[in-house]
């Protein structure tokens, strides 16, 4: 299989992770697309690390996991506090600090 | 062989991506993500990177989703508005998505890198191995390795700071607080 391939299946994941938070409300699934994102960058760097012959870039996605762990600790976070405030789960009516 | 299982785990990925963005119920959105990981895995495997696999079936699919569906159930389902802040958003967004993947496929196909038209160099076994894996964090990226450690622990503390459910200790913070919620 050429690494091509690869790289434009993460083209198309990574589009539909960009419609996906384009077109949701709920900051639970927004969050996921955010993941799916991430995950069609993986799928990238770990083709690039194939067709280079290098490791680095398993690492790289590595740190990428690490970081998408971090996001999503402190954004579900977010979640659980604003539904105990009761507040409304929908990214467009969280518009307190819109200019 | 390998062009058999590229394809049923991209189409995997592929369903597992637009079930996560098309389902309306969050918990079935988590599960679908569960089963796009499961089959970015096999592609990583692929890739012949073993370790990072691994991590992707233990850490993402196992414990981060674990995650994900408590607080799915926690907070219940959500129900999305028809009513749309911006006109046309809806029908707009695929759009926007389509260009950005055709721009995308013109960048990796239009490459002047010849290496991507080929599987790859030559590598020998211990490509994407444990123990390379753990050599290279611990030697040539160290530092990395104790940022993504440190940047762990904030996260951590973080999550329990906006979560957690404060307790106030003091007599005149206790006050305080029935005041605000009497307030709210």
């Amino acid at each position: 299989m050429d690494v091509s391939w690869y790289l434009v299946l993460s083209a198309m994941l990574f589009a539909i992770g960009a419609t996906g938070v384009l077109i949701r409300r709920s900051p639970i699934v927004i969050l996921l697309c955010l993941e799916l994102m991430l995950n069609a960058g993986n799928l990238a760097l770990l083709a690039f690390a194939r067709s280079l012959g290098d490791q680095d870039g398993q690492i790289f996605a590595l740190v990428v996991m690490v970081v998408a762990a971090c996001e999503v600790v402190i954004g579900l976070g977010l979640i659980v506090a604003m539904f105990r405030r009761r507040l409304p789960l929908n990214v467009d009516e969280m518009r307190g600090l819109k200019g | 062989m390998a062009e058999v299982v590229f394809f049923i785990a991209g189409l995997g990925a592929i369903a597992g991506a637009i079930g996560t963005i098309a389902l309306r119920n969050p918990f079935y959105s988590v599960l679908a993500l569960v089963g796009h990981l499961l089959a970015l895995a096999a592609l990583f495997l692929l890739l012949r990177a073993e370790f990072v696999a691994a991590a992707q079936v233990v850490v993402y699919a196992g414990a981060v989703m674990v995650l994900y569906v408590f607080v799915a159930a926690y907070v219940g389902d959500i129900e999305e508005p028809i009513w749309e802040p911006i006109p046309g958003q809806r029908l707009l967004a695929p759009l926007l998505a389509l260009a950005l993947f055709v721009e995308l496929s013109i960048a990796i196909l239009g490459t002047a890198l010849t290496s991507l038209d080929s599987e790859g160099p030559l590598i020998d076994e211990t490509f994407g191995s444990p123990a390379s894996i753990g050599e290279l964090f611990l030697e040539k990226f160290l530092i990395a390795f104790e940022v993504s450690s440190l940047l762990l622990l904030v996260a951590a503390v973080g999550a329990i700071v906006l979560a957690g459910r404060r307790r106030p200790t003091s007599k005149a913070a206790r006050t305080e607080a029935r005041e605000a919620e009497r307030l709210v």
